[in-house]
């Protein structure tokens, strides 16, 4: 027998749980292996019935699912409405499922013919617009990053297993990497989405002297004329910060908001 | 005389392999009707992505095409743009990243060992199932694991899409210390890559051969990861510059993924590629790895690279541990060179845990990409992968095996590739 977890003195049922990729590189699902030191744990507190990429006969029984990977043809649409069918919670997991990720970097010719081209010639290639799960279903939870940071995903499952309310934090990542008593990057003359970016990260970049590219799209209230003036003032091209903004389609309205 | 085979098999993405690819094998009165290997995963058009960009988002998105191999995706994909920019990297530089790179190859060697070939050799359909009856072995694989992971963060910032990794260097240098502790990990190791050995030593490697072209990188002195010249067992030696004659890459009708094609209708990369091409140079220590596990140069049977991917693990663990001695003898240097964009066009080959990959990007004045190329080992590999399945049915249906052994040995065919089938068609 099993021994019955309790939380609180109430037993806690481990939830039926299934991984699923659409297209992605698959790092946010091996993130999850990742960890070594509580992987263990952390498999404990669910039931795993279907991860193509670790196991063999999967089930279609399940309550959670975590979707990694966005839309990018017509048979992963199909599949994401499956999912969803079935699952009582469906995670969208990583940056490419919750805005696209830097697959939608291709949408930016407006040209999905010349994009074929491009790569395959002439040959015959099925693909449509790249597009986050939030456009054909309801998201119930999103858990941002590319990659995902394992700490924050056992947090998040913890919660959603014991069944308390998940909160991401709305503050930039700028205030943790302060918090961690970094050498602000703008004075390296280093391009850092950080004042604009969500938190959550704990400033997984800006920790290793890496500008901040924004995977996990806008902290609220994310004030995008001030960092350009920001980056003016240190003589950061403005293409430097285009191109972090774009990167991972986090800002794709707030772009658009800017533009105006 | 028993009655004629008859099977028809269909696996839809394959499972325990990274990515979707599907098998297929029907065999009607003995004979194989068909079988192929068939990749189905949806492109993301990464070449086209590039184009337009600044030389400094080249690493940040190619890391991007995989998640098990992002090290050697970023560092092809800053070897390419310096090779453009005819910059050289310092000693250090070239000492860390290889370092780096040394971390990723046990990292993911081992991932595939023991999470996705092992359950195989004892009947489990997960590594979960074995935590229960071989809980030391999935103690030792999560040991070896963390330890190449850890000493990914310390080097590149973050073992999966590096950080600290640039054009010109690293954005920050390791902390010494650390990395002292690092090299008395990877010395405690080597018990725990014999006992690996012994276990795998146990398992009964399927006899199955097919003789195939082996390319890879070629040694310089040393067994090689980053650069140089490309050989193949069948003879051809062509430089860094000349991939696309060792590539040859086209298209076929089912399959997402492109196909590569040498001296003959397929070729193959990895492990076994290399440990073929460059047998001498592996550490001694692994060299007596290969022989306690009957590999020996040159090696026709694919279901070895598994084999041949655990003698790198010894081969990278010990390698590590020189660089860092040579590391820790001298005082940092400058951790970053600037980087001055010029027009032209620059290759990097990186041997990543799957085979050799290349990247080729052509760049205006500015310093944007106006053309880029990427070759994936697993898209070299899946030519022959499928006509390795055809190969291997037709032994099968002849031996008269049973329907469900046809299919568990076609998986573990694919598997042993360790395919990284998104990367493939990225």
């Amino acid at each position: 027998m099993e021994k019955t977890r309790t939380y609180l003195g109430v037993e806690i049922k481990r939830p039926r749980t299934a991984f699923f990729e659409l297209s992605s590189c698959e790092g946010c699902q091996l993130q999850i292996l990742n960890k070594e030191a509580s992987l263990l744990d952390f498999l404990d507190l669910l039931e795993i019935v279907n991860f193509r990429e670790a196991m063999s006969g999967g089930s279609n029984d399940y309550e959670i699912a975590f979707v990694e990977g966005s839309v990018t043809r017509a048979d992963e649409e199909e599949r994401l409405l499956q999912i969803r069918k079935q699952a009582k919670t469906l995670v969208a997991l990583g940056s490419c499922a919750c805005f696209g990720g830097v697959n939608q970097l291709k949408n930016r010719f407006n040209d999905l013919e010349w994009v074929k081209k491009e790569v395959y010639g002439d040959h015959p290639i099925e693909t449509q617009e790249v597009r986050p799960l939030s456009d054909f279903v309801t998201v119930d939870l999103s858990i941002y990053g590319c990659p995902v940071k394992k700490e924050e995903v056992e947090e998040i499952v913890t919660n959603l297993v014991l069944g308390k309310s998940i909160d991401h934090p709305r503050y930039p990542v700028c205030m943790e990497c302060t918090a961690n008593g970094n050498i602000c990057l703008f004075s390296l003359g280093e391009p850092c989405l950080g004042p604009i970016t969500r938190a959550g990260c704990d400033a997984w970049c800006p920790n290793n002297r890496m500008g901040c590219w924004g995977c996990r799209g806008p902290a609220d209230e994310a004030n995008l004329s001030q960092l350009q003036e920001i980056m003016d003032s240190h003589s950061i091209p403005r293409q430097a910060m285009l191109d972090r903004l774009e990167c991972f389609g986090g800002f794709t309205s707030a772009i658009k908001k800017m533009n105006k | 005389m028993g009655e004629l085979l008859n099977c028809d098999i269909k696996i839809n993405h394959l499972s325990r392999v990274e990515g979707h690819g599907n098998i297929r094998i029907h065999i009607k009165n003995g004979q194989v009707e068909k079988a192929s290997w068939d990749v189905v995963e949806t492109p993301r058009f990464f070449e086209a992505i590039l184009v337009g960009k600044h030389w400094e988002n080249a690493p940040v998105l190619c890391g991007r095409i995989c998640g098990i191999c992002s090290i050697g995706h970023t560092l092809a994909s800053i070897r390419a743009t310096e090779q453009a920019f005819g910059m050289v990297p310092s000693r250090q530089t070239e000492r860390l990243r290889l370092l780096l790179k040394h971390m990723e190859t046990l990292q993911s060697h081992i991932l595939h060992l023991y999470f996705l070939v092992a359950p195989d050799f004892l009947g489990a359909d997960s590594v979960l199932e074995l935590i229960k009856p071989h809980g030391d072995e999935i103690q030792r694989a999560a040991r070896l694991k963390l330890l190449a992971n850890d000493g990914g963060d310390l080097v590149g910032g973050r073992r999966l899409h590096p950080t600290r990794t640039v054009v010109g260097g690293f954005t920050m240098l390791p902390d010494r210390v650390k990395l002292a502790t690092l090299r008395q990990r990877l010395y405690a190791a080597l018990p725990d890559l014999n006992k690996t050995a012994d276990l795998f030593a146990s398992f009964a490697i399927p006899d199955f051969t097919r003789e195939t072209e082996f390319v890879s990188l070629k040694s310089e002195g040393s067994y090689p990861f980053i650069g140089g010249q490309l050989i193949s067992t069948d003879g051809v030696l062509k430089e860094e510059e000349e991939y696309l004659a060792m590539s040859n890459e086209y298209m076929v009708g089912h399959s997402t993924s492109k196909w590569s094609k040498l001296s003959r209708p397929s070729l193959a990369v990895g492990a076994l590629a290399r440990v073929n091409n460059n047998f001498t140079t592996l550490h001694p220590l692994a060299q007596d790895i290969a022989g306690q596990l009957g590999l020996q140069p040159v090696n026709h049977n694919p279901f070895m690279n598994t084999i041949a991917q655990l003698v790198e693990c010894a081969h990278v663990v010990q390698d590590s541990i020189f660089l860092i001695d040579e590391l820790l003898g001298s005082d940092w240097q400058e951790t970053r060179q600037p980087v001055t964009p010029r027009a032209g066009s620059g290759t990097g080959a990186v041997e990543v845990p799957r085979g050799i990959l290349y990247h080729w990007y052509q760049f205006d004045e500015d310093g944007r990409i106006t053309k880029a190329d990427c070759v994936i080992p697993t898209s070299q590999n899946n030519a022959n992968i499928h006509y390795d399945i055809i190969a291997l049915a037709r032994k099968l249906a002849e031996e008269g095996r049973a329907d469900h052994e046809i299919r568990l040995l076609a998986e573990m065919l694919v598997r042993a590739y360790d395919p990284c089938i998104s990367c493939s068609v990225h």
